[in-house]
């Protein structure tokens, strides 16, 4: 499972990448296999908000749908316009052109409740432990 | 929880598991949609080793077997099958099954997993007695589905030249590896292929040297996308007891004409006698988004009064890059071209009445 360094993570399996007041979100490489395959990206537009913890979107596979949580507050800079015709980016590059929404990071501190890589990699484990 | 035979196979070829109706089965190997493209394109073989399995033996086998199910079997010749339903008094859908007749007094029966303890009490009620027994052979046999365009030549090449002259509906015993392989020209997918039983010993071999001949291993995700654009119903889901064959279009399941008494009978004639008040439609979202089972549906016009009807399935159809789905229609809105909104997280979404299936295999030649 990939799982950058650079990047700060939620328990929900968002990832958050923050250049200044700048972040871009979207799922992990964890989230990806666990869905299967993605076959619909529904997000905000452009001026809307997101609020740190609620839902701001909805991924759905063949098998299932999943709710998308904000890591923080903000306005909706970008969305990804790629996943309306390209949704199976999300599996083939979740870090990459996977990428789901681009927001104005109002809050400099809601990032420290974020998780970094080794504790999200514990997550995952936990997860996969109660899943057996 | 019951385990495959073969869970040890599946493991190893990257199975992920799920639980179903009581089984630990194989969701999916390399991907739903890689699994189902498979199958529309070339090969791919799915254990179905949970459906219920029954032989029933003896003479007279067949009427009994009419006793309870909604198909004139006693029509069938030796060497082949057909699918049948189990009706309610009501006249609602209690299960359906596939009926092969091996020989002329020895049937094979296939029920529903999630049925199959029912299903069986049923048939054994209906059948023993005077020389005829019904004996449940689940554990002691595995079931593989191989399914797709290139199906018939790969078992011909496992199993011997003997697989191409098999009709569809048609079923054989095969002898193999100092065994037998009971092949059926029958399947769940839309595509041409054959469901396979045999010994649960031999079942291993059997499932390796059809993915050595180049079958994708295929899980329950993909059979179910399969299925929904073959449009064939599953039990529990698009048809069950609140439902009537007519409305289900399971109409030409249903005998009348040979007279015979079976469970449902007098409430099918009176259902036959009038037209259905509502009936199984194909439904295809026009924008994007995936149906799922359960969803809303309204008419196009009617989208802010309450919904007309749910889906009683839905995904997204890999072949048709769309949501599909299907619902209880009034028989005015069941029109292909009629359109439909269905509601998706308080949106409504357009959507439109196709033809069924959605799905159908090209013919050869």
């Amino acid at each position: 499972m990939e799982l950058p360094q650079g990047l700060l993570y939620t328990a929900e399996h968002e990832w958050l990448a923050v250049d200044g007041d700048r972040g871009t979100i979207g799922i992990t490489d964890y989230a990806q296999d666990q869905l299967g395959d993605v076959v619909y990206v529904e997000l905000p537009e452009p001026g809307g908000r997101v609020e740190s913890g609620s839902v701001f979107g909805v991924v759905e596979s063949v098998k299932t749908v999943s709710d998308l949580y904000a890591p923080v507050s903000g306005e909706v800079l970008e969305r990804n316009e790629r996943l309306d015709d390209e949704p199976e980016l999300v599996n083939a590059s979740p870090y990459g052109d996977g990428w789901m929404l681009r927001v104005r990071i109002e809050d400099p501190q809601q990032l420290d409740s974020l998780l970094s890589p080794q504790a999200y990699e514990e997550v995952t484990r936990q997860e996969q432990r109660g899943g057996e | 929880m019951r385990a495959l035979a073969l869970e040890g196979l599946h493991g190893e070829a990257g199975a992920r598991f799920a639980p179903f109706a009581g089984w630990h089965m194989p969701l999916q190997y390399r991907g739903i949609v890689a699994e189902h493209t498979a199958v529309r394109t070339a090969v791919g073989v799915f254990d179905v080793s949970h459906m219920g399995r029954a032989s029933v033996e003896g003479p007279g086998a067949a009427e009994r077997i009419r006793s309870t199910a909604s198909y004139d079997v006693t029509r069938l010749s030796a060497g082949e099958g057909h699918y049948a339903l189990y009706c309610t008094e009501q006249g609602g859908i209690a299960d359906d099954l596939f009926v092969y007749r091996l020989e002329e007094e020895r049937w094979l029966i296939v029920h529903n997993a999630a049925n199959a303890g029912p299903d069986y009490e049923r048939l054994a009620a209906a059948v023993d007695g005077a020389g005829v027994r019904a004996r449940e052979v689940t554990g002691e046999t595995v079931m593989l589905a191989v399914q797709g365009p290139l199906a018939l030549d790969l078992l011909a090449g496992v199993l011997g030249d003997a697989v191409s002259g098999l009709r569809p509906r048609r079923v054989a015993e095969l002898a193999w590896r100092g065994g037998t392989v009971l092949v059926a020209r029958t399947g769940y997918t839309g595509e041409d292929g054959a469901e396979l039983v045999t010994d649960a010993g031999r079942g291993a071999e059997l499932w390796e040297a059809l993915l050595a001949g180049g079958a994708a291993p295929c899980g329950l995700g993909a059979r179910d996308t399969l299925r929904l654009e073959a449009a064939l119903p599953l039990h529990g889901h698009d048809i069950d007891v609140t439902t009537s064959p007519r409305e289900a279009r399971l109409g030409w399941v249903v005998t009348l004409d040979d007279g015979a008494a079976f469970e449902g009978r007098a409430a099918l004639e009176r259902l036959a006698a009038g037209p259905p008040a509502r009936l199984l439609a194909c439904i295809r979202l026009e924008s994007r988004g995936v149906l799922r089972e359960g969803l809303p549906v309204h008419a196009r016009e009617g989208a802010g009064a309450p919904p007309v009807s749910r889906l009683t399935s839905g995904a997204h159809g890999p072949t048709l890059g769309a949501g599909i789905g299907m619902a209880y229609l009034p028989p005015a809105l069941a029109e292909p071209g009629t359109p439909l909104a269905i509601e998706i997280r308080g949106r409504a979404l357009p959507a439109r009445v196709v033809a069924r299936p959605f799905y159908r295999r090209p013919r050869a030649g």
